[in-house]
Protein backbone atom coordinates (compact mmCIF):
# COMPACT_ATOMS: atom_id res chain seq x y z
CA UNK A 1 0.00 0.00 0.00
CA UNK A 2 2.96 2.33 1.04
CA UNK A 3 4.50 1.86 -2.75
CA UNK A 4 0.62 2.71 -4.00
CA UNK A 5 1.01 5.87 -1.81
CA UNK A 6 4.25 6.83 -3.87
CA UNK A 7 2.71 6.21 -6.98
CA UNK A 8 -0.45 8.16 -6.77
CA UNK A 9 0.74 10.88 -5.51
CA UNK A 10 3.76 11.24 -7.78
CA UNK A 11 1.10 11.17 -10.58
CA UNK A 12 -0.85 13.92 -9.01
CA UNK A 13 2.35 16.14 -7.97
CA UNK A 14 2.62 15.87 -11.68
CA UNK A 15 -1.09 16.71 -12.59
CA UNK A 16 -1.92 19.08 -10.09
CA UNK A 17 0.36 22.06 -9.29
CA UNK A 18 -1.18 22.55 -5.96
CA UNK A 19 -0.44 19.52 -4.25
CA UNK A 20 2.67 20.15 -1.83
CA UNK A 21 4.57 16.51 -0.49
CA UNK A 22 6.01 17.22 3.19
CA UNK A 23 7.60 13.92 4.21
CA UNK A 24 9.01 13.43 8.03
CA UNK A 25 12.24 12.03 7.22
CA UNK A 26 10.72 8.35 5.81
CA UNK A 27 10.06 7.36 3.03
CA UNK A 28 12.62 9.99 1.22
CA UNK A 29 13.70 6.74 -1.25
CA UNK A 30 10.20 6.45 -2.60
CA UNK A 31 9.91 10.40 -3.57
CA UNK A 32 13.78 10.31 -5.00
CA UNK A 33 12.59 11.23 -8.48
CA UNK A 34 9.75 13.81 -7.00
CA UNK A 35 12.34 15.23 -4.84
CA UNK A 36 14.80 15.96 -8.50
CA UNK A 37 11.63 16.64 -10.88
CA UNK A 38 9.62 19.20 -8.41
CA UNK A 39 11.82 20.48 -5.44
CA UNK A 40 9.68 23.42 -4.87
CA UNK A 41 6.59 20.61 -4.28
CA UNK A 42 8.24 17.69 -2.51
CA UNK A 43 10.65 18.45 0.64
CA UNK A 44 11.82 15.64 3.16
CA UNK A 45 10.33 18.10 5.98
CA UNK A 46 12.77 16.90 8.64
CA UNK A 47 11.87 14.99 12.41
CA UNK A 48 9.51 17.94 13.69
CA UNK A 49 5.79 16.84 13.07
CA UNK A 50 4.00 19.56 15.28
CA UNK A 51 5.63 22.51 13.30
CA UNK A 52 5.35 20.82 10.02
CA UNK A 53 1.47 20.40 10.32
CA UNK A 54 1.13 23.96 11.20
CA UNK A 55 3.10 24.87 8.10
CA UNK A 56 1.22 22.78 6.43
CA UNK A 57 -2.10 24.81 7.25
CA UNK A 58 0.18 27.76 6.25
CA UNK A 59 0.10 26.00 2.87
CA UNK A 60 -2.94 25.75 2.60
CA UNK A 61 -3.86 29.73 3.59
CA UNK A 62 -2.08 30.07 0.64
CA UNK A 63 -4.32 27.67 -1.59
CA UNK A 64 -1.74 24.81 -1.69
CA UNK A 65 -2.73 20.97 -0.94
CA UNK A 66 -0.74 19.55 1.58
CA UNK A 67 0.20 15.62 1.98
CA UNK A 68 1.96 14.96 4.92
CA UNK A 69 3.66 11.93 5.78
CA UNK A 70 5.35 10.03 8.34
CA UNK A 71 4.36 6.57 10.99
CA UNK A 72 0.90 7.32 12.68
CA UNK A 73 2.02 8.15 16.54
CA UNK A 74 4.05 11.25 15.18
CA UNK A 75 0.92 12.63 13.37
CA UNK A 76 -1.99 11.94 15.13
CA UNK A 77 -0.57 11.66 18.98
CA UNK A 78 1.92 14.26 18.68
CA UNK A 79 0.67 16.95 16.53
CA UNK A 80 -3.09 16.36 17.30
CA UNK A 81 -3.46 19.84 18.47
CA UNK A 82 -2.21 21.11 14.87
CA UNK A 83 -4.23 19.33 13.15
CA UNK A 84 -7.43 20.19 15.33
CA UNK A 85 -6.42 24.01 15.60
CA UNK A 86 -4.90 24.80 12.49
CA UNK A 87 -6.75 22.35 9.88
CA UNK A 88 -10.20 21.33 11.31
CA UNK A 89 -11.22 24.66 13.21
CA UNK A 90 -9.98 26.61 10.88
CA UNK A 91 -11.34 24.22 8.13
CA UNK A 92 -8.54 23.88 5.74
CA UNK A 93 -7.76 21.10 3.61
CA UNK A 94 -4.73 19.29 3.97
CA UNK A 95 -4.36 14.86 3.57
CA UNK A 96 -2.32 13.61 6.47
CA UNK A 97 -1.27 9.69 5.46
CA UNK A 98 0.42 7.21 8.21
CA UNK A 99 2.61 3.99 8.00
CA UNK A 100 2.46 1.57 10.46
CA UNK A 101 -1.14 1.31 11.59
CA UNK A 102 -1.83 -0.16 15.05
CA UNK A 103 1.09 -2.69 15.51
CA UNK A 104 2.21 -2.99 12.16
CA UNK A 105 5.73 -2.29 13.37
CA UNK A 106 5.62 -4.74 15.73
CA UNK A 107 9.06 -5.18 16.78
CA UNK A 108 10.01 -1.78 16.93
CA UNK A 109 7.90 -1.37 19.71
CA UNK A 110 5.21 0.35 21.61
CA UNK A 111 6.26 4.10 21.07
CA UNK A 112 5.96 3.52 17.29
CA UNK A 113 2.67 1.39 17.72
CA UNK A 114 -0.67 3.62 16.91
CA UNK A 115 -3.99 1.62 18.02
CA UNK A 116 -5.52 4.56 19.13
CA UNK A 117 -5.50 7.32 16.06
CA UNK A 118 -9.00 6.50 14.83
CA UNK A 119 -10.79 6.92 18.38
CA UNK A 120 -8.82 10.02 18.92
CA UNK A 121 -9.61 11.67 15.40
CA UNK A 122 -12.91 10.60 15.32
CA UNK A 123 -13.63 12.97 17.96
CA UNK A 124 -12.46 16.21 15.43
CA UNK A 125 -15.56 17.75 14.17
CA UNK A 126 -14.54 17.74 10.43
CA UNK A 127 -11.83 15.24 10.60
CA UNK A 128 -12.19 12.44 7.72
CA UNK A 129 -10.50 9.38 8.37
CA UNK A 130 -9.90 6.28 5.40
CA UNK A 131 -8.79 2.80 5.93
CA UNK A 132 -8.30 1.38 2.83
CA UNK A 133 -8.23 -2.61 2.47
CA UNK A 134 -5.92 -2.57 -0.57
CA UNK A 135 -3.50 -0.31 -2.43
CA UNK A 136 -5.83 -0.33 -5.36
CA UNK A 137 -8.62 1.23 -2.86
CA UNK A 138 -5.85 4.02 -1.80
CA UNK A 139 -5.48 4.97 -5.20
CA UNK A 140 -9.39 5.75 -5.66
CA UNK A 141 -9.96 7.23 -2.42
CA UNK A 142 -6.95 9.59 -1.88
CA UNK A 143 -8.20 10.55 -6.00
CA UNK A 144 -11.51 10.99 -4.98
CA UNK A 145 -11.19 12.90 -2.25
CA UNK A 146 -7.61 14.75 -1.38
CA UNK A 147 -8.88 18.08 -2.94
CA UNK A 148 -12.17 18.23 -1.22
CA UNK A 149 -11.48 21.37 1.09
CA UNK A 150 -11.48 19.40 4.28
CA UNK A 151 -8.58 17.93 6.47
CA UNK A 152 -8.50 13.73 5.51
CA UNK A 153 -6.34 11.05 7.29
CA UNK A 154 -5.34 8.26 5.39
CA UNK A 155 -4.05 5.06 7.03
CA UNK A 156 -1.98 2.81 5.28
CA UNK A 157 -1.49 -0.90 6.17
CA UNK A 158 0.99 -3.67 5.76
CA UNK A 159 -1.63 -5.71 5.76
CA UNK A 160 -4.41 -5.88 2.78
CA UNK A 161 -7.12 -7.43 2.12
CA UNK A 162 -6.92 -10.33 -0.69
CA UNK A 163 -9.55 -8.40 -3.49
CA UNK A 164 -10.19 -4.78 -3.82
CA UNK A 165 -13.70 -3.49 -3.68
CA UNK A 166 -15.21 -1.46 -6.09
CA UNK A 167 -15.03 1.58 -3.26
CA UNK A 168 -16.45 5.35 -3.61
CA UNK A 169 -15.18 8.16 -0.64
CA UNK A 170 -17.99 8.59 2.02
CA UNK A 171 -19.57 5.09 1.34
CA UNK A 172 -19.94 2.10 2.79
CA UNK A 173 -20.03 -1.27 0.04
CA UNK A 174 -22.58 -3.97 0.82
CA UNK A 175 -20.30 -7.22 0.34
CA UNK A 176 -22.85 -9.91 1.42
CA UNK A 177 -26.67 -9.87 2.50
CA UNK A 178 -27.99 -12.29 5.18
CA UNK A 179 -29.99 -12.62 7.85
CA UNK A 180 -29.36 -12.90 11.00
CA UNK A 181 -26.47 -10.26 11.90
CA UNK A 182 -24.51 -7.47 10.25
CA UNK A 183 -20.97 -7.31 10.05
CA UNK A 184 -18.92 -3.85 9.82
CA UNK A 185 -15.68 -4.66 8.46
CA UNK A 186 -13.26 -1.83 8.19
CA UNK A 187 -10.46 -1.74 5.87
CA UNK A 188 -7.88 -4.58 5.88
CA UNK A 189 -10.05 -6.75 8.52
CA UNK A 190 -12.57 -7.67 5.52
CA UNK A 191 -9.90 -10.36 4.65
CA UNK A 192 -10.65 -12.30 8.08
CA UNK A 193 -14.53 -11.29 8.38
CA UNK A 194 -15.40 -13.08 4.91
CA UNK A 195 -13.20 -16.12 6.48
CA UNK A 196 -15.15 -15.75 9.34
CA UNK A 197 -18.59 -14.95 8.03
CA UNK A 198 -18.28 -17.61 4.79
CA UNK A 199 -20.79 -20.06 6.34
CA UNK A 200 -22.95 -17.56 8.50
CA UNK A 201 -26.52 -16.05 6.91
CA UNK A 202 -24.97 -12.47 7.98
CA UNK A 203 -24.96 -9.06 5.94
CA UNK A 204 -21.27 -7.78 5.94
CA UNK A 205 -20.55 -4.30 5.27
CA UNK A 206 -16.60 -2.78 4.09
CA UNK A 207 -15.87 0.38 5.28
CA UNK A 208 -13.31 2.62 4.24
CA UNK A 209 -14.43 5.95 5.25
CA UNK A 210 -14.99 6.26 8.88
CA UNK A 211 -15.42 9.68 9.06
CA UNK A 212 -17.88 10.95 7.32
CA UNK A 213 -20.00 7.62 8.41
CA UNK A 214 -21.80 6.11 6.25
CA UNK A 215 -25.25 5.67 8.17
CA UNK A 216 -27.65 4.98 5.04
CA UNK A 217 -25.23 2.29 3.50
CA UNK A 218 -25.79 0.51 7.32
CA UNK A 219 -29.52 1.50 7.83
CA UNK A 220 -30.70 -0.12 4.49
CA UNK A 221 -29.14 -3.13 5.10
CA UNK A 222 -28.88 -3.78 8.44
CA UNK A 223 -30.79 -7.17 9.26
CA UNK A 224 -32.03 -7.67 12.90
CA UNK A 225 -30.70 -5.67 15.70
CA UNK A 226 -27.58 -7.34 16.06
CA UNK A 227 -24.06 -5.28 14.84
CA UNK A 228 -20.85 -6.50 14.99
CA UNK A 229 -18.17 -4.10 14.19
CA UNK A 230 -14.88 -5.35 13.15
CA UNK A 231 -12.01 -2.88 14.08
CA UNK A 232 -8.28 -2.98 13.26
CA UNK A 233 -7.93 -0.57 15.93
CA UNK A 234 -8.45 0.12 19.70
CA UNK A 235 -12.30 -1.25 19.57
CA UNK A 236 -15.21 1.14 20.32
CA UNK A 237 -14.32 3.79 17.60
CA UNK A 238 -17.69 3.64 15.38
CA UNK A 239 -20.11 2.28 18.26
CA UNK A 240 -21.51 5.32 18.56
CA UNK A 241 -21.88 6.02 14.84
CA UNK A 242 -23.71 2.67 15.03
CA UNK A 243 -25.93 3.46 17.76
CA UNK A 244 -26.92 6.97 16.20
CA UNK A 245 -28.08 5.13 13.06
CA UNK A 246 -30.97 3.88 14.66
CA UNK A 247 -31.67 5.99 17.51
CA UNK A 248 -35.23 4.52 18.29
CA UNK A 249 -33.95 0.84 18.13
CA UNK A 250 -32.04 -0.81 20.91
CA UNK A 251 -28.83 -2.31 19.11
CA UNK A 252 -26.59 -5.63 20.45
CA UNK A 253 -23.22 -4.56 19.41
CA UNK A 254 -20.40 -7.07 19.76
CA UNK A 255 -16.57 -5.71 18.93
CA UNK A 256 -13.82 -7.55 17.45
CA UNK A 257 -11.33 -5.09 17.74
CA UNK A 258 -8.02 -4.34 19.42
CA UNK A 259 -8.70 -4.54 22.96
CA UNK A 260 -7.21 -1.41 24.72
CA UNK A 261 -3.35 -2.21 26.22
CA UNK A 262 -0.05 -1.37 25.59
CA UNK A 263 1.93 -4.37 23.47
CA UNK A 264 5.15 -4.77 25.48
CA UNK A 265 6.04 -8.02 22.86
CA UNK A 266 8.07 -7.54 19.96
CA UNK A 267 8.41 -10.02 16.80
CA UNK A 268 5.86 -10.00 13.88
CA UNK A 269 2.24 -8.69 13.45
CA UNK A 270 0.76 -11.76 12.84
CA UNK A 271 2.26 -12.69 16.61
CA UNK A 272 0.39 -10.13 18.26
CA UNK A 273 -2.81 -10.91 15.98
CA UNK A 274 -3.01 -14.18 17.77
CA UNK A 275 -1.79 -13.09 20.78
CA UNK A 276 -4.98 -10.32 20.82
CA UNK A 277 -7.37 -12.10 18.99
CA UNK A 278 -7.58 -10.47 15.70
CA UNK A 279 -7.96 -13.46 14.38
CA UNK A 280 -10.32 -15.05 11.68
CA UNK A 281 -11.21 -17.61 14.39
CA UNK A 282 -12.27 -15.50 17.21
CA UNK A 283 -13.90 -13.05 14.72
CA UNK A 284 -16.46 -16.21 13.92
CA UNK A 285 -16.74 -17.09 17.85
CA UNK A 286 -17.52 -13.70 18.18
CA UNK A 287 -20.22 -13.73 15.57
CA UNK A 288 -21.52 -17.00 16.47
CA UNK A 289 -22.06 -16.08 19.80
CA UNK A 290 -24.24 -12.76 18.97
CA UNK A 291 -26.17 -14.55 16.71
CA UNK A 292 -26.98 -17.46 19.29
CA UNK A 293 -27.07 -14.60 22.27
CA UNK B 1 0.59 60.44 17.89
CA UNK B 2 -0.01 59.90 21.15
CA UNK B 3 -3.59 61.10 21.41
CA UNK B 4 -4.28 58.16 18.72
CA UNK B 5 -2.45 55.57 20.80
CA UNK B 6 -4.13 57.15 24.19
CA UNK B 7 -7.46 56.33 22.05
CA UNK B 8 -6.81 52.99 20.67
CA UNK B 9 -5.56 52.00 24.86
CA UNK B 10 -8.68 53.39 26.03
CA UNK B 11 -10.94 51.27 23.50
CA UNK B 12 -8.74 48.27 24.37
CA UNK B 13 -9.72 48.68 28.16
CA UNK B 14 -13.53 49.99 27.28
CA UNK B 15 -13.83 46.41 25.56
CA UNK B 16 -12.21 44.57 28.26
CA UNK B 17 -14.03 46.15 31.07
CA UNK B 18 -17.36 45.61 28.97
CA UNK B 19 -16.88 41.89 28.48
CA UNK B 20 -15.22 40.97 31.73
CA UNK B 21 -12.43 39.52 29.87
CA UNK B 22 -9.06 40.11 27.95
CA UNK B 23 -5.75 40.60 28.51
CA UNK B 24 -4.72 43.96 28.44
CA UNK B 25 -0.89 43.94 29.26
CA UNK B 26 -0.40 41.82 26.42
CA UNK B 27 -2.42 43.97 24.26
CA UNK B 28 -0.57 47.14 25.76
CA UNK B 29 3.05 45.29 24.78
CA UNK B 30 2.63 45.05 21.29
CA UNK B 31 0.32 48.28 20.51
CA UNK B 32 3.71 50.71 18.86
CA UNK B 33 4.80 47.13 16.78
CA UNK B 34 1.21 47.14 15.00
CA UNK B 35 1.19 50.44 14.61
CA UNK B 36 4.16 50.63 12.68
CA UNK B 37 3.36 47.62 10.85
CA UNK B 38 -0.59 48.78 9.93
CA UNK B 39 0.74 52.32 9.52
CA UNK B 40 3.97 52.34 7.09
CA UNK B 41 4.94 48.65 6.22
CA UNK B 42 2.42 46.19 5.14
CA UNK B 43 0.30 46.53 2.01
CA UNK B 44 -3.56 45.47 2.35
CA UNK B 45 -6.96 46.90 1.76
CA UNK B 46 -9.08 47.02 4.29
CA UNK B 47 -12.43 46.04 1.64
CA UNK B 48 -10.36 43.34 0.12
CA UNK B 49 -9.02 41.39 3.38
CA UNK B 50 -8.49 38.10 1.49
CA UNK B 51 -6.61 40.17 -1.69
CA UNK B 52 -3.71 37.41 -2.76
CA UNK B 53 -1.23 40.64 -3.16
CA UNK B 54 -1.26 41.46 0.52
CA UNK B 55 1.22 41.23 2.95
CA UNK B 56 0.21 38.51 6.00
CA UNK B 57 0.33 39.44 9.67
CA UNK B 58 -0.31 36.69 12.06
CA UNK B 59 -0.62 37.54 15.74
CA UNK B 60 0.86 34.23 17.11
CA UNK B 61 0.41 35.02 20.67
CA UNK B 62 -3.23 35.48 20.27
CA UNK B 63 -4.32 36.41 23.72
CA UNK B 64 -2.62 39.83 22.58
CA UNK B 65 -5.59 39.93 20.12
CA UNK B 66 -7.38 43.72 21.79
CA UNK B 67 -4.06 45.06 20.40
CA UNK B 68 -4.86 43.88 17.20
CA UNK B 69 -8.51 44.58 16.93
CA UNK B 70 -8.21 47.73 18.30
CA UNK B 71 -5.94 48.66 15.37
CA UNK B 72 -7.87 46.50 12.45
CA UNK B 73 -11.12 48.63 13.60
CA UNK B 74 -8.92 51.77 13.48
CA UNK B 75 -7.63 50.79 9.71
CA UNK B 76 -11.28 49.61 8.81
CA UNK B 77 -11.19 46.19 8.59
CA UNK B 78 -14.67 45.87 10.36
CA UNK B 79 -16.98 48.73 12.73
CA UNK B 80 -15.35 49.98 15.96
CA UNK B 81 -18.50 49.31 17.19
CA UNK B 82 -17.45 45.60 17.61
CA UNK B 83 -14.33 46.52 20.14
CA UNK B 84 -17.63 46.85 22.83
CA UNK B 85 -18.98 43.34 22.02
CA UNK B 86 -15.66 41.67 22.79
CA UNK B 87 -15.91 38.47 24.06
CA UNK B 88 -19.77 39.02 24.31
CA UNK B 89 -21.88 35.84 22.62
CA UNK B 90 -22.11 36.35 19.36
CA UNK B 91 -19.29 38.67 18.88
CA UNK B 92 -17.06 38.42 16.02
CA UNK B 93 -14.62 39.04 18.47
CA UNK B 94 -13.01 36.12 20.80
CA UNK B 95 -10.25 36.40 23.23
CA UNK B 96 -8.41 34.93 20.74
CA UNK B 97 -8.42 35.79 17.19
CA UNK B 98 -10.68 33.53 14.84
CA UNK B 99 -9.54 33.53 11.22
CA UNK B 100 -12.95 32.75 10.02
CA UNK B 101 -14.94 35.44 11.98
CA UNK B 102 -12.83 38.83 11.51
CA UNK B 103 -11.90 40.19 8.40
CA UNK B 104 -7.95 40.75 8.64
CA UNK B 105 -7.30 37.93 10.86
CA UNK B 106 -5.26 35.67 9.24
CA UNK B 107 -5.13 32.70 11.61
CA UNK B 108 -6.84 31.47 14.11
CA UNK B 109 -4.46 31.65 17.30
CA UNK B 110 -4.45 31.33 20.96
CA UNK B 111 -2.78 27.92 21.67
CA UNK B 112 1.04 29.14 21.48
CA UNK B 113 3.61 27.89 19.15
CA UNK B 114 1.09 27.34 16.21
CA UNK B 115 0.71 30.93 14.28
CA UNK B 116 4.63 30.86 13.96
CA UNK B 117 4.59 27.72 11.93
CA UNK B 118 1.80 28.35 10.05
CA UNK B 119 3.32 31.45 9.54
CA UNK B 120 6.36 29.78 8.10
CA UNK B 121 4.04 27.56 6.08
CA UNK B 122 2.66 30.56 4.50
CA UNK B 123 5.75 32.24 3.78
CA UNK B 124 6.95 29.25 1.98
CA UNK B 125 3.25 28.76 0.11
CA UNK B 126 3.76 32.32 -1.19
CA UNK B 127 7.88 31.36 -2.57
CA UNK B 128 5.92 28.31 -4.26
CA UNK B 129 3.32 30.35 -5.73
CA UNK B 130 5.71 33.13 -6.84
CA UNK B 131 3.76 35.57 -5.27
CA UNK B 132 5.59 38.38 -3.71
CA UNK B 133 3.93 39.21 -0.51
CA UNK B 134 6.05 38.78 3.04
CA UNK B 135 4.63 37.08 5.93
CA UNK B 136 4.75 39.00 9.62
CA UNK B 137 4.47 37.13 12.55
CA UNK B 138 4.42 38.50 16.17
CA UNK B 139 5.40 35.97 18.69
CA UNK B 140 5.44 36.06 22.71
CA UNK B 141 8.78 35.58 24.41
CA UNK B 142 7.10 33.16 26.72
CA UNK B 143 5.22 31.27 23.47
CA UNK B 144 9.06 30.87 22.93
CA UNK B 145 9.08 28.17 25.62
CA UNK B 146 7.44 25.95 22.98
CA UNK B 147 9.29 23.73 20.82
CA UNK B 148 7.56 24.60 17.60
CA UNK B 149 8.99 28.23 18.02
CA UNK B 150 12.83 26.79 17.30
CA UNK B 151 11.24 23.93 14.85
CA UNK B 152 9.98 27.21 13.16
CA UNK B 153 13.49 28.94 13.50
CA UNK B 154 15.27 26.05 11.87
CA UNK B 155 12.80 25.52 8.47
CA UNK B 156 12.27 29.41 7.80
CA UNK B 157 16.07 29.31 7.34
CA UNK B 158 16.58 26.56 5.99
CA UNK B 159 14.07 27.29 3.57
CA UNK B 160 16.04 30.70 3.27
CA UNK B 161 12.40 32.63 3.71
CA UNK B 162 13.58 35.88 3.55
CA UNK B 163 9.82 36.71 2.59
CA UNK B 164 9.06 36.50 6.56
CA UNK B 165 9.82 38.69 9.55
CA UNK B 166 9.40 37.23 12.68
CA UNK B 167 8.78 40.21 15.67
CA UNK B 168 8.93 38.97 19.16
CA UNK B 169 7.30 40.69 21.79
CA UNK B 170 10.20 40.51 24.72
CA UNK B 171 7.75 41.63 27.67
CA UNK B 172 9.54 39.25 29.96
CA UNK B 173 6.48 37.30 30.51
CA UNK B 174 8.80 34.45 30.47
CA UNK B 175 10.96 35.34 33.10
CA UNK B 176 8.53 34.25 36.21
CA UNK B 177 9.12 30.55 34.47
CA UNK B 178 12.14 29.69 32.36
CA UNK B 179 15.15 31.76 31.34
CA UNK B 180 14.89 32.55 27.98
CA UNK B 181 18.39 34.05 27.71
CA UNK B 182 19.77 36.46 24.83
CA UNK B 183 17.03 35.79 22.20
CA UNK B 184 18.75 37.70 19.18
CA UNK B 185 21.85 35.37 19.63
CA UNK B 186 19.50 32.41 19.82
CA UNK B 187 17.69 33.57 16.66
CA UNK B 188 21.13 34.28 14.70
CA UNK B 189 22.63 31.18 15.94
CA UNK B 190 19.23 29.80 13.88
CA UNK B 191 20.91 31.42 10.99
CA UNK B 192 18.57 34.76 10.47
CA UNK B 193 19.44 38.12 10.63
CA UNK B 194 18.62 39.50 13.75
CA UNK B 195 18.24 42.67 15.67
CA UNK B 196 17.14 44.22 18.98
CA UNK B 197 15.24 47.57 19.80
CA UNK B 198 13.44 49.31 21.78
CA UNK B 199 9.58 47.80 21.44
CA UNK B 200 8.08 51.31 22.77
CA UNK B 201 9.78 53.48 20.05
CA UNK B 202 8.09 53.58 16.68
CA UNK B 203 10.91 54.61 14.87
CA UNK B 204 13.53 52.45 15.60
CA UNK B 205 11.04 49.85 15.16
CA UNK B 206 10.88 50.76 11.68
CA UNK B 207 14.03 50.85 10.96
CA UNK B 208 14.64 47.12 12.15
CA UNK B 209 11.53 46.33 9.65
CA UNK B 210 13.77 47.88 7.18
CA UNK B 211 16.92 46.02 7.98
CA UNK B 212 18.21 43.92 4.62
CA UNK B 213 18.14 40.50 4.96
CA UNK B 214 18.24 38.49 1.45
CA UNK B 215 18.36 34.88 1.60
CA UNK B 216 17.06 34.92 5.14
CA UNK B 217 14.43 35.38 7.56
CA UNK B 218 14.32 38.17 9.51
CA UNK B 219 13.79 38.00 13.52
CA UNK B 220 13.71 41.50 15.34
CA UNK B 221 13.57 40.95 19.35
CA UNK B 222 11.53 43.87 20.55
CA UNK B 223 11.94 44.93 24.20
CA UNK B 224 8.97 45.90 26.11
CA UNK B 225 6.61 46.40 28.99
CA UNK B 226 3.85 44.71 29.59
CA UNK B 227 1.18 47.69 30.58
CA UNK B 228 2.91 49.85 28.97
CA UNK B 229 0.69 53.65 28.35
CA UNK B 230 -0.55 53.03 31.81
CA UNK B 231 0.87 53.59 35.06
CA UNK B 232 -1.43 51.53 36.75
CA UNK B 233 -0.34 48.44 34.89
CA UNK B 234 2.82 49.03 33.71
CA UNK B 235 5.05 46.04 34.66
CA UNK B 236 2.35 44.71 37.08
CA UNK B 237 1.85 40.82 36.72
CA UNK B 238 -1.70 41.22 38.65
CA UNK B 239 -3.04 42.61 35.64
CA UNK B 240 -1.81 39.96 33.05
CA UNK B 241 -5.62 38.73 32.68
CA UNK B 242 -7.12 40.70 34.71
CA UNK B 243 -10.49 42.89 34.08
CA UNK B 244 -10.91 46.27 36.00
CA UNK B 245 -13.56 47.22 38.35
CA UNK B 246 -15.74 50.17 37.80
CA UNK B 247 -13.27 51.77 39.69
CA UNK B 248 -9.82 50.47 38.65
CA UNK B 249 -11.27 51.39 35.02
CA UNK B 250 -12.06 55.15 35.95
CA UNK B 251 -8.56 55.36 37.36
CA UNK B 252 -7.07 53.63 34.38
CA UNK B 253 -8.87 55.92 31.56
CA UNK B 254 -8.08 59.24 33.17
CA UNK B 255 -4.54 59.43 32.19
CA UNK B 256 -5.73 59.54 28.36
CA UNK B 257 -8.93 61.70 28.98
Amino acid sequence: MRKQFVKTVEDLVNQDKRLVVLLGDIGVFGFRNSFTVHPDRVYNIGILEQATISLAAGLAKTDLIPVVHTIAPFIVERSLEQIKVDFAFQKLGGNFVSVGASYDYAALGATHHCPADVGILKNIPGMEIVIPGTAEEFDTLFRQSYNNGNPTYFRLSERVNAESQKVTFGKAQVIKKGKKATVLAVGPMLKNVLLAAKKEDVTVLHYTTLSPFDSKTLKNNAVGNKVLICEPYYEGALALDVLNTFPDTAVEIAHAGMPKRFLSKYGMAEDHDKDLGMTAEVIKKKLKKLING
Amino acid sequence: MAARTNELRLSIVQASFLSNEGHIPSAFSILDILLVLYDKVLHYNPKKPSDPKRDRFILSKGHGSLGLYAVLADKGFFAKKHLKSFGQFESILGGHPDSLKVPGIEVSTGSLGHGFPTAVGMALGLKITKNKAGVYVLIGDGESNEGTVWESALLANHHKLDNLVCIVDHNHSTDRAVSIGDMTVKFKAFGWVAVTVNGHDQKEIYRALKTPHSGKPLAIVAETIKGYGSTVMLNNPAWHHKTPTKEEYAEIVKEWL
